[in-house]
């Protein structure tokens, strides 16, 4: 009895970790040659491993579910005769029966061909439904490998200079030309004799895309231009990718708009800035937004909260920590009015100033961009008429204002002026329900629309 | 255990395959480490290509000596030659080892590390090396990690399960150093193999028959280009059994029993049995299969790049199977050197030629006109014989011609074949003919030398046009 390891077998160009999907053997299982083993799984395919010898499953390599990498061990079967752990011996030794079976019948033959022919009556390890890339050398029919950033628009673009099937004809300089090009010659018409490329249709053929560019730009006034600039995403600019690419992979996001009236709001905002605009500041919409959140999350605690998905935890805060998404030179940032429910109009007007004003000048202390637990995202005069904003990971919600328009509503049998907005929010639906994320969004409203309230405990 | 050695490309095999690649990598400056057990070169220079042809050259002059003993048609007379054996075996020894020397100079001043030894993978990227041939005796292996690993350990003679090699049942290896000649020899297989040594030992005074279970000597060849072959064996009293079986060794082992066909089961003395029946890939014994790569059959099988199944494991040479011929593997090698150090390759010939050192020999590049009518080319061909080209008359030797096959359409060449003697070097004309997409027209309007017998494939490819003038 020997031991017959199987290797995680190489599933596909460039997969250097396979997913144990499912085993379709135990431990004491016997096994027959062919029989599939287990299901193994990359992004791209599931692909079955089969057994290459008869044996009983001596041990697992791993269990379901299981990243490994591939050439680990995989399975470990006790095989009749030597196995493959010290493989010197074992392979011809299992074999030889069959061998000579095979081979005994076999007729002398000049040619190698034959008895490859006659050997192939052994049992030779298969993996079946792995090779797409062994398909067929028909792989010059294939786009193009775009080394020089020019490639695949030639497959895309440009149909073919022969019959599929049919092999470009032409001189090894010019295919080992063609190659360090990155040029499919399958798709380069020939104008040499018998249709042949020759490097002068190479030349002509790299020209091409030129040519086709300038074709169209003789007749035009305007300068085409093809130059490609590569902007390395780096430091903030990769912190933000990673934060929004986090959040949408996390996140099941919700996205809920209501149309809120704020005539009434507006006029006393133009009258609060009237009358105390000089000396204690102008207001904009956003610090009465906020007094309406913090009212307004009294009410719904579970939204003022932040969930650990990895330890299946939500933690939900009486304090408001208010993220206030801003814009900066080097990118968005999230500055955070701390205890928001303690700040009145001005107060919080003037924290949002100071604290946006450390952020693009890269003043903002550590704590003044951590710790929030609901965010705020106003793009102001440019706001749109909806947003889909992404939440503050791993906050579970976003509340987003959009423009604020002047538009005719009917008001009992009257056309009259209201102004409109939009609030544009999103919300973690693994843990806040459709339902209380609208019912959240309508208190806003309600607050919004009758300021009055906004100054009731 | 010896600290490992990690290493860019890792070469398992210094034959023509392994060592081209070694150089090719090492000249574009990717540390490369080769392995080899024996001495490098291979089969090819050690036991196989260049010894075989060594012997031929000898039997050759031995044999044309011969004819000039007594009455001989050139005006030479000589006294009847003597062969001294040992001698010509030592000569062929000596073009061995300056060949092989010479790889592993060239090896060396490429700075490859060789680590002599045997190769047992432990995974795709791991070997471990033994110094011993005898696994357990030697010492610790010596470990080598490397992110390319380049299989090319090649092919071995196939063995008869019934008719095993030991005692007077030899394979080509032996054949190829002979400590004295058999009275007679039966050959098993009359492909190029079996032949080219079977004209040898013939020329030599062995009394020689070949057993062939198709109804045809060098069954991979088209029935024309065999057939001035097959005549000129007869001529040198070959004993030709086609159409037979081979049933064993006879039980006073005095040689061999065959089948005829339709006629009675006997024996064939002979002294020696050579079984030259073709070659395998050397695909087991090293640890091979644990990678479970694709294969067809005993090889290992790569796409157009040289590519096994797994990622980083390379293929080259006979280990990949047919057709197993040196120029393939180093071709394979270069391709795959080149892969390594970053280059876009693609082993995609034309035409890879092949050449069998028969008397007269034969060559072949590209497609027959069989061939050519099976992919549904419309062909045309032209065959001019070597009994119309002068220089053939004034080397003694007008059997044989030159034929080219060509695409009706547009005259452009896809094969050529080309029996006669001294035509092998035919191949790189043929060759390039192709690589290059000659049409009929570049070959026939091209100046050939007066007189030679290249000028021979000039009128094939005329006659192909209906221009040819000495015909």
């Amino acid at each position: 009895m020997g031991i017959h390891i199987i290797k995680m077998p190489d599933i596909g160009e460039g997969i250097a970790e396979v997913e144990l999907a499912e085993w379709h053997v135990q431990v004491g299982d016997a096994v027959v040659e062919d029989q599939v083993l287990a299901d193994v799984m990359t992004d791209k395919a599931t692909v079955q491993v089969p057994s290459p010898v008869h044996g009983r499953v001596v041990a697992l390599g791993g269990k379901a579910g299981d990243v490994m990498a591939v050439g680990t061990e995989l399975i470990r079967l006790e095989v009749e005769g030597a196995g493959n752990e010290d493989t010197v011996a074992a392979a011809p030794a299992s074999r030889a029966g069959v061998a000579s079976g095979a081979a005994a019948s076999a007729e002398p033959s000049a040619d190698s061909a034959a008895a490859a022919l006659a050997e192939s009556a052994e049992t030779v390890v298969k993996q079946t439904q792995v090779p797409a890339r062994m398909a067929a050398p028909a792989a010059s029919a294939s786009p193009a490998p775009s080394g020089n950033g020019r490639g695949p628009q030639h497959s895309a673009f440009h149909t073919p200079a022969r019959a599929e099937g049919q092999r470009p004809l032409a001189s090894p300089a010019v295919r080992r030309r063609a190659w360090d090009l990155g040029i499919t010659l399958q798709y380069v018409p020939g104008t040499g004799p018998a249709g042949r490329i020759t490097h002068g249709d190479l030349d002509a053929w790299l020209a091409r895309d030129r040519n086709e560019t300038s074709h169209r730009t003789t007749a035009s006034l305007y300068t085409a231009h093809s130059e490609e600039t590569q902007v390395p995403v780096v430091g903030l600019r990769r912190k933000i990718a990673q934060k929004m690419q986090e959040s949408k992979r996390h996140i099941p996001h919700f996205a809920y708009v209501e149309e809120t009236d704020v005539t009434e709001l507006e006029s006393l905002r133009a009258r609060l800035n009237a009358l105390h605009g000089t000396e204690r500041g102008k207001l904009t919409l956003l610090p009465f937004l906020v007094r309406a959140l913090v009212l307004a999350l009294r009410d719904f605690p579970q939204i003022n909260a932040r969930y650990d998905d990895e330890a299946g935890v939500v933690t939900r805060y009486g304090a408001v920590h208010l993220g206030i998404a801003a814009q900066t030179p080097s990118g968005l940032m999230v500055p955070v009015v701390h205890h928001a429910e303690t700040l009145d109009l001005w107060s919080c007007a003037s924290e949002i100033s100071r604290l946006a004003d450390a952020a693009r000048q890269g003043k903002a202390a550590r704590d003044e961009l951590t710790g929030s637990t609901i965010t705020i995202t106003s793009l102001g005069p440019l706001g749109g008429i909806v947003s889909t904003p992404i939440i503050n990971w791993p906050e579970v919600a976003i509340v987003g204002i959009n423009r604020v328009v002047e538009r005719p509503v009917f008001q009992g049998n009257q056309i009259v002026a209201r102004k409109l907005m939009n609030l544009s929010s999103s919300f973690d639906h693994r843990v806040v329900d459709g339902m209380d994320a609208a019912e959240f969004i309508q208190c806003i409203r309600r607050y919004l629309e009758c300021p009055a309230l906004l100054f009731v405990e | 255990m010896p600290s490992p050695i990690n290493t860019t490309l890792l070469i398992i095999g210094g034959g023509p395959g392994g060592y081209v690649a070694a150089i090719r990598a090492a000249q574009l400056g990717v540390p490369t480490v080769l392995v080899e057990g024996a001495t490098p070169g291979g089969t090819c220079l050690n036991i196989g290509c260049i010894p075989s042809k060594a012997l031929i050259h000898v039997a050759e002059q031995f044999h044309a000596l011969q004819g000039y003993a007594g009455d001989s048609e050139l005006g030479l007379r000589v006294q009847a030659p003597e062969l001294d054996l040992a001698r010509s075996v030592a000569w062929k020894d000596a073009i061995v080892k300056r060949l092989t020397g010479g790889v592993a100079t060239l090896l060396k001043r490429h700075k490859v590390t060789v680590v002599q030894g045997w190769a047992h993978i432990v995974d795709g990227k791991t070997v471990d090396v033994s110094s011993d041939a005898v696994k357990g005796k030697a010492g610790a292996p010596q470990r080598i990690r490397c992110e390319h690993l380049l299989l090319a350990t090649g092919s071995e003679p196939v063995a008869l399960p019934f008719m095993p090699f030991g005692g007077k049942v030899i394979s080509s290896t032996e054949a190829l150093s002979p400590a004295a000649l058999p009275d007679s020899l039966a050959i098993v297989g009359a492909g190029y193999i079996g032949l080219e040594l079977g004209t040898v030992y013939r020329k030599l005074g062995v009394k020689v028959d070949v057993v062939e279970a198709q109804d045809r000597i060098l069954p991979a060849y088209d029935a024309d280009l065999t057939k001035p072959v097959e005549a000129s064996l007869k001529a040198l009293g070959v004993g030709l059994h086609l159409h037979t079986k081979v049933l064993g060794l006879s039980e006073d082992g005095k040689g061999i029993r065959i089948q005829p066909p339709k006629s009675e089961e006997h024996v064939l003395a002979a002294d020696q049995v050579l079984v030259a029946v073709g070659r395998k890939p050397c695909s087991r014994g090293f640890g091979l299969s644990s990678l479970v790569l694709d294969m067809n059959g005993l090889a290992v099988r790569v796409d157009d790049r040289c590519r096994t199944s797994m990622k980083g494991v390379w293929a080259i040479g006979d280990l990949t199977g047919e057709p197993m011929l040196a120029h393939r593997a180093m071709a394979q090698g270069e391709c795959v050197a080149e892969q390594v150090a970053g280059q876009t390759r693609r082993f995609m010939p034309q035409a890879i030629p092949a050449v069998c050192f028969t008397d007269p020999e034969v060559v072949t590049a590209g497609l027959s006109p069989e061939q050519a009518a099976k992919e549904g080319v419309d062909a045309i061909e032209g065959v001019f014989p070597l009994a119309a080209n002068g220089r053939a008359m004034t080397l003694g030797s007008t059997d044989g011609f030159v034929r080219v096959v060509a695409r009706r359409d547009n005259h452009l060449i896809v094969g050529w074949q080309a029996v006669g003697r001294g035509v092998s070097e035919f191949a790189a004309a043929f060759g390039q003919s192709i690589e290059m997409g000659a049409r009929l027209e570049d070959v026939g309007h091209t100046i050939h030398a007066h007189p030679t017998q290249g000028e021979a494939i000039q009128e094939a490819a005329l006659r192909a046009l209906g221009e040819a003038i000495h015909i």
